[in-house]
């Protein structure tokens, strides 16, 4: 094995066992420089950096009225497929693109071959020819395993939109890759570290055994790839990064490897401020770099996340509410020794929202933790209410699970990074489920029987006990139906689309979360409070489908921290996280469940009929786990209260999504009333045990978008000179005044 | 046990008081402010009925909100002064349980303020008008009973926080605002003083309860005009000791 210990790019480093294995926490831990004090120390951006800039903004806003910049036709996707690429070479710090051109996307065809031409077909593009005739007749996709080995039941459930926005035609994502190894040693290092492991890596010949040592050889290879791909741009890698220059650079040739092989859905980037602030803090120590200068390194690695693109469908991006990626980064934190993980690279990295100006990308994600510093909190509480761009989970939550060195894949999706990676399972639908137990496993709307051996109900007035009973037997069902569909979808991945330069990254034997996911639990549990508390009638169809309810009575509703249905709520996660349980999973897989569906919730409404709550067919389903809108009496932090009672632990582990909306002028008078605010109402919900906090500060634009669509901001804010109300109740012509008084005014 | 009538919860009050307030909105109010934008809550009768002790238990649930916050629980209404009974006996529980406590007040109830006063942290005290006439023409009411609770806030020592609505054409105006700081330099422990300008939300409650709105036609204030006023309140005010 080969020996760095004396190796200069290490010189003035700390110590530690990171030295003789491959071990970035322990080189943080023993390394990085805590920081407690204000953002007064920031700084503007250079002009390289504006130069680079500006470049890219003319290129994303022809693409926002395009759709799209360009597709590369003649190769399809791979580490080191493409010609390096450049936006303004001269003023580009940091350098490296998906392909030769910026935002120029590629065509990924492992995955599925539909989705791909598809997608490039309604694009207007073509796939050259001898590609697509000689990739089909040699090469079988991850699409067309998981086809050929799909049950009759599960294709039934896929069609009915019980189980929806399955990775089973693109990449699964949510694997992040422990980008840092790059800079901290040298692909060449990691290369030998797992020729080494392979060789001892021996012993009966099981399948797991055959699989795993054909994965770490298909690892190797595509480290070698990544470091030629890095040298076509002049970058060395092979060695270990010398300068904090060098391990940005590093580190985002280590991530692009990922884009350019795999379009999975979310790909991430895992915790590397603090990692790179180690390598800033010594340039800055010994003169070699300054304030500007470290703020520019970061500002021209956010600019690249920035411009992370996959080929998708337009209906996929009209799903998701633009064209995401979640490159997500997670920020802060506190250590398991009790010092605090932020740095003021944290600070530099949340201070690209001003300096670029706000962007939905990268997704910066603070874990939040009552012992976080307070000028930490503040400065993430003003670049709230100024860039609506930042998402708050709970490390005091996660932090006991997966220690300090964790990362939030996609959305809420914690892992220990280089030791865990994700099986990404879309979602289930809840509210769907509960018709089926009340129509007999048939499916409301198709009229297909979708869940067998169900009675139907079939008396006036619907009945808790008998409901219930049927709505377990459902889930139980559902729970057995969703793990053998993600065990199929996972065993075809891991076969035609493997994210070998990802798995590179990761320790050879990885633990391997595997996330299923709930969509409509408000409507479920608020279907079941009016069974339960008042009296719901269904009216059914000539073939006996309860396809309308009438409800008479008062019920009370998920969102008012009413424990009688918040309590309903807990049952429905608890119980179908058990049965899932119940079902091996493909490599030892851990079963983890979230509250989660970004913005799919209005298509998962879509597919599903009336309800007993009272939400129409068609109609959408609430956002994660958030209440339905319109439903809260209480105000906002009631609202938080009885998303706090769903648990993340054992329950809801992959997470539980809550989103939050306020004005500005909702939060206080004024900016620094505004900043205590939002810091305290932060604090008050984590403390209560929740999960995470989707947090929006709202424009005029988003206001006017709040009255189109209600159902996308169901606790939103507003102060009206004196008192706040919530936003969705406004009438129209309210809501109008509202905008009118808001904004026009303040002009 | 007494039982309280209260019109509704809202569990994010950011601007009524220090911190993050629980208010509580009580059922019930003598004044007809004639730009009082919840004409819902002046019947006395009406509301859901609940118990002190389950109006505690539900505060308690935002604690950590409080605490973060330095915030607790604000009364509201209607006007809470009118439920004495049910009020004192919820600010003592509120005082047990640690909670601040806070009354938003015009001061025109019934009943023992001496008592109501010893449990509560923080008066919001709403100026209708500083004097007999124009308090009339607000309100409908004579000034008296606002007098006596002022007067025992001040025996008291209780802060206060005070508030004053500028209605264009009512209560508006550069002498108007001069006068109200007259009459607010002459109160003791006023921590802040807070112009609110008039709005049309309230107008369509009306329409709905099909009661008669008095200031038809009347515009909001402006933004900009509430900030004018509030500039020359401050300058007023200022140099005098408003702790």
């Amino acid at each position: 094995m080969m020996d760095l210990a004396g190796n200069p790019a290490w010189e003035g480093f700390k110590s530690g066992e990171w030295r003789h294995l491959v071990n970035v926490r322990n080189f943080i831990q023993k390394n990085y420089t805590p920081y407690e004090g204000d953002d007064s120390f920031l700084e503007g951006t250079t002009e390289r950096t504006d130069r680079v800039w500006e470049k890219c903004r003319a290129l994303i806003v022809e693409e926002v009225k395009k759709g799209i910049i360009d597709v590369e036709t003649d190769i399809v996707s791979g580490i080191d497929n493409f010609a390096p690429g450049y936006i303004d070479r001269e003023n580009e710090v940091i350098v490296g693109l998906q392909t030769d051109a910026p935002l120029k996307r590629i065509v990924n065809l492992y995955g599925g071959m539909r989705m791909a031409k598809s997608a490039l077909e309604q694009y207007g593009y073509t796939l050259n020819p001898e590609i697509e005739k000689h990739f089909s007749e040699y090469r079988k996709t991850h699409n067309d395993g998981v086809f050929d080995a799909y049950p009759k039941r599960v294709r039934v459930a896929r069609s009915a939109g019980l189980l929806t926005g399955l990775p089973d035609a693109y990449g699964r994502g949510r694997v992040i890759g422990d980008y840092r190894r790059v800079p901290l040693y040298g692909v060449d290092y990691l290369i030998e570290a797992k020729k080494e492991e392979l060789e001892a890596f021996d012993g009966p010949m099981t399948d797991e055994r055959i699989r795993l040592r054909e994965e770490m050889s298909e690892q190797i290879r595509a480290l070698g790839k990544m470091k030629s791909m890095a040298a076509r741009y002049g970058v060395d890698i092979s060695r270990p990064a010398a300068t904090a220059r060098e391990a940005v650079q590093a580190l985002y040739m280590a991530y692009l490897a990922g884009i350019k092989e795999n379009n999975g859905a979310a790909t991430s980037l895992g915790r590397t401020s603090t990692f790179l602030d180690i390598y800033i803090q010594r340039d800055l120590e010994n003169g070699t770099l300054d304030e500007k200068g470290a703020q520019e390194l970061i500002d021209q690695f956010v600019i690249k996340l920035r411009l992370v693109r996959h080929l998708r469908t337009p209906e996929y991006n009209e799903l998701f509410g633009g064209d995401p990626t979640w490159v997500t980064e997670s920020i802060g934190g506190m250590g398991v020794d009790g010092r605090t993980m932020v740095t003021r690279t944290s600070f530099r990295f949340l201070h690209c929202l001003k300096n670029l100006g706000t962007a939905p990308e990268p997704n910066l994600t603070v874990l939040w933790s009552r012992d976080l510093p307070v000028n930490f909190k503040k400065f993430c509480a003003k670049m709230s209410i100024e860039t609506d761009s930042i998402q708050y989970e709970n490390d005091d939550v996660m932090r006991p699970v997966y220690g300090d060195d964790y990362g939030i894949a996609c959305c809420v999706s914690a892992m220990k990074i280089g030791k865990q990676m994700q099986f990404f399972g879309a979602r289930a639908n809840l509210a769907k489920s509960l018709l089926y137990a009340i129509n007999g496993g048939v499916d409301e709307i198709k009229g297909m029987t979708v869940i067998p051996d169900i009675e139907p109900l079939t008396g006036d007035v619907l009945d808790y006990p008998a409901v219930l009973r049927n709505y377990k037997k459902v889930l139980s069902y559902v729970a057995e139906l969703y793990v053998d569909t993600i065990n199929i979808i996972h065993f075809m991945h891991d076969k035609y689309a493997y994210e070998a330069s990802q798995m590179a990254l990761h320790d050879s034997v990885v633990e391997r979360l595997t996330a299923f996911g709930v969509a409509g639990l408000s409507v479920a549990a608020d279907s079941l409070s009016a069974i339960k508390f008042a009296k719901v009638r269904p009216i059914r169809d000539e073939r006996g489908i309860a396809v309308d309810f009438e409800t008479e009575g008062e019920f009370p509703k998920y969102g008012n921290d009413e424990d009688l249905v918040d309590d309903i709520a807990v049952e429905i996660v608890s119980y179908f996280s058990n049965e899932l349980k119940r079902h091996e999973i493909y490599r030892g897989g851990i079963h983890t469940l979230s509250a989660l569906t970004i913005t799919s919730n209005v298509m998962y409404g879509k597919k599903t009929g009336s309800t007993p709550d009272g939400r129409k067919r068609g109609e959408p389903l609430a956002p994660g786990a958030n209440p339905m809108h319109g439903r809260d009496e209480n105000g906002a932090l009631a609202s938080l209260n009885s998303v706090s009672k769903i648990p993340y632990r054992d329950v809801c582990q992959d997470g539980v999504s809550n989103t939050f909306s306020i004005v500005p002028a909702a939060l206080g008078r004024d900016m620094q009333q505004r900043i205590d605010n939002l810091y305290a109402i932060l604090d008050g919900y984590f403390a209560r045990s929740a999960h995470h906090l989707n947090v929006n500060v709202m424009n005029r634009e988003v206001l006017i978008d709040a009255m189109e669509h209600p159902e996308q901001y169901p606790t939103l804010t507003i102060r009206v000179s004196g008192y706040a109300v919530n936003f969705s109740r406004l009438t129209r012509e309210q809501q109008l005044e509202v905008i009118k008084r808001t904004f026009h005014e303040s002009i | 046990m007494i039982e309280g009538r209260i019109h509704s919860i809202e569990s994010m009050g950011l601007v009524d008081g220090p911190g993050i307030r629980t208010v509580v909105f009580l059922q019930g109010c003598a004044l007809r402010c004639r730009y009082c934008h919840n004409p819902d809550t002046w019947a006395q009768c009406g509301g859901k009925t609940m118990t002190p002790d389950a109006l505690v238990g539900k505060l308690g649930r935002y604690k950590t909100y409080y605490e973060s916050s330095g915030g607790g629980v604000t009364f509201s209404g209607g006007e809470p002064l009118l439920q004495p009974e049910f009020l004192l006996e919820t600010l003592r529980r509120c005082k047990a349980a640690g909670i601040h406590t806070c009354v938003d007040t015009a001061g025109v109830g019934e009943g023992d303020y001496e008592e109501l006063l010893r449990f509560t942290d923080l008066v919001l005290y709403d100026v209708k008008h500083f004097d007999p006439a124009g308090y009339r023409a607000v309100t409908g009411r004579a000034m008296d009973e606002t007098s006596r609770f002022l007067e025992a806030v001040q025996r008291a020592n209780v802060p206060l926080w005070i508030r004053h609505v500028v209605v264009p054409g009512l209560t508006d105006g550069e002498a108007h605002i001069r006068a109200l700081a007259r009459f607010v330099r002459g109160i003791r422990n006023v921590q802040r003083v807070e112009l609110l300008g008039y709005h049309l939300l309230g107008k369509e409650k009306y329409r709905a309860l099909g009661l008669p709105y008095s200031l038809e036609g009347v515009p909001a204030l402006s933004e900009a005009e509430r900030e004018r006023y509030q500039h020359i309140l401050d300058t007023c005010l200022e140099g005098e000791s408003v702790t």
